[in-house]
């Protein structure tokens, strides 16, 4: 955690006492950017990948991430050609290629690491998702035909002015996938936005997810990822606009040898805006291992935010690492309230006797803890359908890997 | 009638110190529609013996056996204990977060069932214990154990009492921490599910308190792993007068 107090203005850090720059420092060397970044919302950007400098798997982006099975990801050459997908919609909805001109591209955000520009530097043309119904608008994208090769994508999904409406991405099959979404929360607008990862058991997939949140808008995003070796998801959301509302939830479910991450950005940058992230995951055979990263940036107009941020996991089993790291900044004084929590606990025997002393069996007791814990992300979807399809994928997640673990480990 | 029967039963369980023995061979008869109180000082192998009924892992059988109408239970696994008809009120349950009391409840039925129960007869069976018990009605929403007070802990154990229907119950010390009013709604409640199926009951206490709501038809004192000293309800009454002591300077423990 970091708790950052506002930067004093020039003027003030001249006539403050003892302040000077290190000798050893690089202190205003930009160039060289000597000193490591402080502030979330100062990160390097660039949609150029050769501007990143090379990814050697020790950088705090990366450190955490199988940098040598996505290597193909971040600085190997791309497909960035449209591709297949099938969508369902109701009115109110469009959905179209767009061409890398288009003014939107580039409207939310920028690439922040290398994977992000490669795929930023290599897609033909974006995706683009229109929500404009005033009723309740709805539309699914499906993609589960991506195939092996490594590819690039861009997409951009809008919420127009005070429009109601659902985006739903759905991802199956093979999948070697670096890709951008941006979206755009219109002033007034309420869009949802959930991106759901059960791709095949070797697909690769980065995703960024930049969201920018208009004026008294409510945006909700929910992340899902259950299927995939390596899937790696990073929302970074700004709520720009006074009275925006913004709900981040993720669901995770990892078993031997998938590594799962997310590194959430939630930036308060308008005044009165509330933030809830909530992200819960579980663990489950040897080599899970998943990643939750939080980040909160509480930006010096931003009086009256109220944010907080939290991260459960759930450890099913031996062999496991979930790695939970919040971090809170706040550069304004004026603000209802700030929170983060973080806690990583696991079923264990004791939880285990007590259920079968009733009468549960091993199995059930494991299925009824694991659905109990992540149900309450699912309910957040909304759309029954989808939701029961949800739990029946973790009810089939778990047993797939409990009965792995029964045969003796990896799966 | 149904007979749970221990005999000779030895128990040992790992701790720092190496292999330690608990129980040097206990033997017991609980019929049903008995109450039987165990009464002992701590560390007498009062909990161990209720914790190897029930089947947990920790203890290890070194001899003897414990059986249910003839069948050996010791060889089942702990949900096959409690679908034999077996349940043990524990003294600190844990929390099991995200499992709400209402779909715990309705799991360990179907369990011990071999199908759920009918929705409308069970959710009034369930508000009415819980009424019965003087919980509160949201009380079902709630996570198992999860952030419950002493008291509101030994209630939900004696809920699930009467509402799995066991054929005989272990309640592990369940007047520990309960003031005066709590154990008398505790009480009232083990007595209630006794009236309704006449169950067999094995009361496990330190003290003779409880004894004076739930009434023992047997009464054997624990000292050192063994059963010291049978008799009836007298005895109890004769412990809260003497204490332990004459036990304990008996065996040479004390």
């Amino acid at each position: 955690m970091s708790v950052v107090t506002p930067a004093p203005s020039p003027s003030e850090q001249a006539e403050q006492q003892g302040f000077k720059a290190h000798s050893d420092g690089g202190w205003g060397n930009t160039s060289e950017r000597v000193v490591p970044v402080q502030t979330r919302s100062d990160r390097f950007k660039s949609n150029v990948p050769s501007e990143h400098p090379d990814v050697t798997g020790r950088e705090a982006e990366w450190k955490l991430t199988p940098v040598d099975l996505v290597r193909p990801l971040i600085d190997g050459a791309l497909d960035g050609a449209p591709y297949a997908f099938l969508s369902t919609h109701t009115d109110g909805t469009d959905v179209e290629w767009i061409d890398r001109a288009d003014a939107r591209i580039g409207s939310v955000g920028a690439a922040e690491e290398k994977a992000s520009a490669n795929a930023w530097n290599a897609f033909e043309k974006a995706l683009s998702v229109t929500v404009s119904g005033e009723e309740h608008s709805e539309i699914t994208i499906s993609r589960s035909s991506l195939g092996s090769g490594p590819r690039g994508a861009h997409t951009i999904i809008t919420g127009t002015a005070n429009s109601r409406g659902r985006v739903i991405l759905q991802n199956t099959g093979l999948a070697q996938l670096t890709e951008n979404v941006e979206i755009i929360v219109e002033d007034g607008a309420h869009l949802t936005v959930v991106s759901v990862q059960e791709w095949a058991g070797d697909a690769l997939h980065l995703a960024n997810h930049f969201v920018t949140v208009g004026r008294d808008a409510t945006f909700r995003h929910v992340v899902v990822s259950l299927g995939g070796k390596v899937v790696r998801v990073n929302p970074s959301v700004a709520l720009a606009g006074e009275g925006a509302d913004g709900e981040l939830f993720g669901l995770y479910f990892a078993d031997a040898g998938q590594h799962l991450e997310q590194r959430v950005y939630m930036h308060h940058e308008g005044a009165n805006t509330k933030g809830r992230v909530n992200y819960k995951g579980a663990l489950q055979g040897l080599g899970a291992h998943t990643v939750w990263v939080g980040d909160v940036l509480i930006g010096p107009r931003a009086a009256g935010t109220d944010s907080y941020e939290q991260n459960r996991n759930l450890v099913l089993s031996e062999g496991t690492r979930a790695d939970s790291i919040p971090n809170l900044e706040i550069e304004t004084g004026d603000i209802l309230g700030a929170g983060h929590a973080s806690a990583t606990g696991r079923f264990d025997d004791e939880q285990l006797f007590y259920l079968q002393a009733r009468g549960i069996t091993e199995e059930e007791a494991r299925r009824l803890v694991v659905l109990g814990f992540l149900t309450e992300i699912v309910q957040k979807i909304g759309k029954p359908e989808l939701e029961q399809r949800l739990q029946a994928s973790i009810d089939a997640e778990l047993n797939a890997s409990s009965s792995a673990a029964v045969n003796g480990g990896a799966a | 009638m149904s007979v749970l029967e221990v005999k000779d039963l030895r128990v040992s369980v790992e701790t720092e110190q190496g292999t330690k023995e608990i129980l040097k061979g206990v033997d017991l008869s609980i019929a049903e529609g008995e109450i039987h109180a165990i009464m002992g000082p701590n560390g007498s192998g009062k909990s161990t013996l209720a914790y190897t009924i029930a089947g947990h892992p920790k203890y290890h059988v070194e001899g003897g056996s414990v059986t249910l109408d003839g069948v050996e239970v010791l060889t089942m696994s702990v949900d096959e204990r409690a679908r034999a008809g077996l349940f043990l009120a524990m003294q600190y349950p844990v929390e099991i977060p995200g499992v709400t009391v209402q779909n715990f409840l309705r799991t360990a039925k179907t369990a011990l069932d071999g199908e759920a129960p009918a929705l409308r007869p069970w959710l009034k069976q369930v508000k009415q214990s819980m009424t019965d018990l003087r919980m509160d009605k949201t009380f079902a929403e709630r996570n198992v154990n999860e952030g419950f007070s002493g008291g509101e802990k030994k209630r939900h154990e004696i809920l699930q009492l009467e509402l799995l229907k066991p054929k005989f119950a272990i309640l592990d010390e369940t007047d520990s921490g309960l003031d005066v009013d709590a154990l008398k709604i505790v009480s009232e409640g083990v007595n209630r599910a006794k009236e309704n199926t006449g169950l067999g009951l094995l009361l496990i206490t330190h003290y003779t308190r409880i004894l004076r709501y739930i009434k023992p038809d047997f009464v054997h004192v624990f000292v050192d792993g063994r059963v010291a000293e049978e008799g009836g309800h007298e005895l109890a009454d004769r412990l809260e007068d003497e204490g332990y002591d004459r036990f304990l300077s008996a065996t040479g423990v004390a």
